[in-house]
């Protein structure tokens, strides 16, 4: 071309917009797929494909009790590549919310949210918390059974937090139970102000990454760079290129699910919550709704965002699992945790009914605090073990925690959504 | 932390913006009241009520039950536990939750948990010998007792 002057290529505008979002050159490191196994740009694309889709599925979606689920049979059968594109939209939003976890575990355990990176956690904690939001109020649209009482599950949890959780549901739904209002609510955070407030966080979350300089390496005597393009950007091109050929190509054969019309009067056996809150539904099954509603979920959002905050020792930034130690802590905590759980739910499914043995004692202390401690102690105990043993450090030691913490939901939910029958009752 | 005249009225500024953003906020959103019926649900002639026996509205989401003593109550189809919608039990006379696996005695009280509370009541007044039900407002209870029935 004649972007040529001096012997020197001046780059196309096209290049120069990429040079904006990456450093001219980066360290050889950075762009191993192992790094970061492409999580982020993943999460960007999927951001993209959801929106566009989104869009189209606009045109033929109507928010109203009486035309939702008639609208949604529309697309499906009278539309062209309606199917597809809802396929494609539901496709891409369940895989967001697993890619944005893995992203969230990839960041963490290779110790790039400390220093400069603190903030940038936050924001990608508010992140993740839009895209759980974006795809709770998505779940309600198409009106069907599943949908309906999905979102009555959920919306019913928000009602245990103390003194400001009725006002907060009603707020919600826009009235006391699941209807028309709900409808119209949903649809407006889901349609406008979820996109927008993604787009302004997701701003700001990629200018955080590279003000702290990239993604995080550990310290080296010699460093080797290279240029963006074509390094990074082909590699770019090529994980899209997976991506979207993937999706497209489980979006003809993949249905969407869609149950009959949502009836108020009728709750299917078993009534679930979204997948991906089933952990929570779970844990309500077993813990009093004070703890299992407020106790645990508030606590467990503080430790999560003040991790980067903590009096850590010897944070090796950029070191996966922060040492071998910490990895070696890492694996077999989250093994136990795992383990541990579903033993434990197992127990108080079949001999723990703390409910009938304590019915003296008030709700909160026998279905409450007593299972919560059965929970926490002997954890308690484990860590206690590694701590006294082996000499860990704090940087390990909280490594451990947030492994047993991650675990146990993962278990929770895999129980939730694989082994819980009907009436709720376990089935292998 | 030093507080100067600056940052004090800076930070009168902000939490007074925050509480006006709430208020606007909640406000905003607001809905009027699209729920059809303005009356109370009319469930029939008192008389026409055996005594001892569970009668379900599906539309009122309610079941009516007449007791013994000719005693009027009116409970919520919502199970307190996660909203689903409580099944009659035949056998005990009580509830049972399909979702959860909740179970209630006959005058709604929770005999088995997950549930934490009694299934929410309505109020009924009965005017010329029917009984209305005022569905619109569900009645948080922590236990039954007598000064919730009504009586023709």
């Amino acid at each position: 071309m004649a972007n040529k002057e001096n012997g020197q290529r001046i780059p196309s505008s096209l290049e120069r917009f990429i040079l904006h979002l990456h450093p001219n050159k980066i360290d050889s490191r950075a762009i191993k797929f192992n790094r970061t196994f492409g999580l982020g740009g993943i999460l960007a694309l999927l951001f993209v494909i959801i929106s566009l889709s989104g869009l189209i599925l606009r045109f033929s979606y109507i928010p109203t009790v009486e035309h939702a689920y008639d609208s949604i049979i529309g697309i499906r059968d009278n539309t062209l590549l309606g199917q597809f594109i809802r396929n494609l939209h539901h496709l891409s939003a369940k895989l967001m919310v697993l890619v944005s976890f893995l992203h969230l575990i990839r960041v963490y355990y290779s110790q790039s949210i400390f220093q400069k990176r603190a903030e940038n956690w936050t924001y990608g904690l508010l992140l993740f918390f839009l895209v759980l939001a974006s795809s709770f109020t998505g779940y309600l649209l198409p009106w069907d059974q599943l949908a309906y009482w999905a979102v009555t599950v959920i919306t019913q949890i928000v009602e245990y937090i103390p003194l400001i959780g009725d006002s907060l549901a009603y707020l919600l739904r826009g009235s006391k139970s699941v209807d028309g209002n709900t409808l119209i609510n949903f649809y407006t955070l889901h349609t406008g102000i979820i996109p927008l407030l993604f787009v302004i966080l997701m701003s700001v979350h990629f200018w955080l990454v590279r003000k702290a300089g990239g993604v995080a390496l550990p310290k080296t005597e010699e460093k080797k760079t290279v240029d963006v393009i074509p390094n990074l950007l082909w590699k770019e091109i090529m994980l899209a290129s997976i991506v979207i050929g993937g999706l497209f190509v489980v979006s003809v054969f993949y249905e969407a699910p869609l149950l009959e019309q949502a009836n108020p009067l009728k709750s299917p056996n078993p009534s679930k919550a979204p997948w991906y809150f089933l952990g929570a539904q779970e844990l309500l099954l077993h813990l009093h709704p004070f703890f299992g509603a407020v106790i645990v979920p508030f606590s467990v959002a503080l430790f999560f965002f003040g991790l980067p905050y903590f009096r850590y020792k010897n944070v090796n930034i950029g070191v996966w699992f922060n040492s071998s130690l910490g990895k070696k802590m890492s694996i077999q905590s989250s093994v136990i945790g795992f383990v541990f759980t579903f033993i434990l739910i197992y127990a108080l499914d079949h001999f723990l009914h703390f409910d009938i043995w304590f019915s003296g004692l008030p709700g909160v202390v026998s279905t409450g605090v007593i299972p919560f401690l059965l929970y926490i102690l002997p954890l308690a105990g484990y860590l206690l073990f590694w701590y006294k043993k082996h000499k860990a450090n704090n940087t390990e030691m909280i490594m451990a925690c947030t492994s047993i913490l991650l675990s146990s939901y993962v278990c929770m939910l895999i129980i939730s959504l694989l082994l819980r029958g009907e009436g709720m009752q376990l089935v292998f | 932390m030093k507080l100067n005249r600056r940052k004090f009225i800076k930070r009168i500024l902000i939490v007074a913006a925050s509480i006006e953003a709430i208020f606007l906020l909640k406000d905003g959103v607001n809905k009027i009241d699209t729920s059809s019926s303005k009356d109370l649900f009319n469930a029939g002639k008192a008389d026409s009520f055996e005594k001892n026996r569970l009668y379900p509205f599906s539309t009122g989401q309610f079941f009516l039950k007449r007791f013994e003593d000719g005693g009027f109550l009116a409970m919520s189809v919502k199970c307190t536990h996660l909203g689903c919608v409580v099944n009659a039990n035949s056998k005990t006379g009580g509830f049972n939750c399909p979702c959860h696996a909740s179970q209630f005695n006959k005058f709604g009280e929770v005999l088995s948990a997950p549930a934490t509370r009694p299934l929410d009541i309505f109020p009924i007044s009965i005017e010329k010998g029917e009984i209305l039900v005022d569905t619109r407002k569900p009645v948080k209870r922590s236990s039954y007792n007598k000064s919730q029935l009504t009586y023709a």
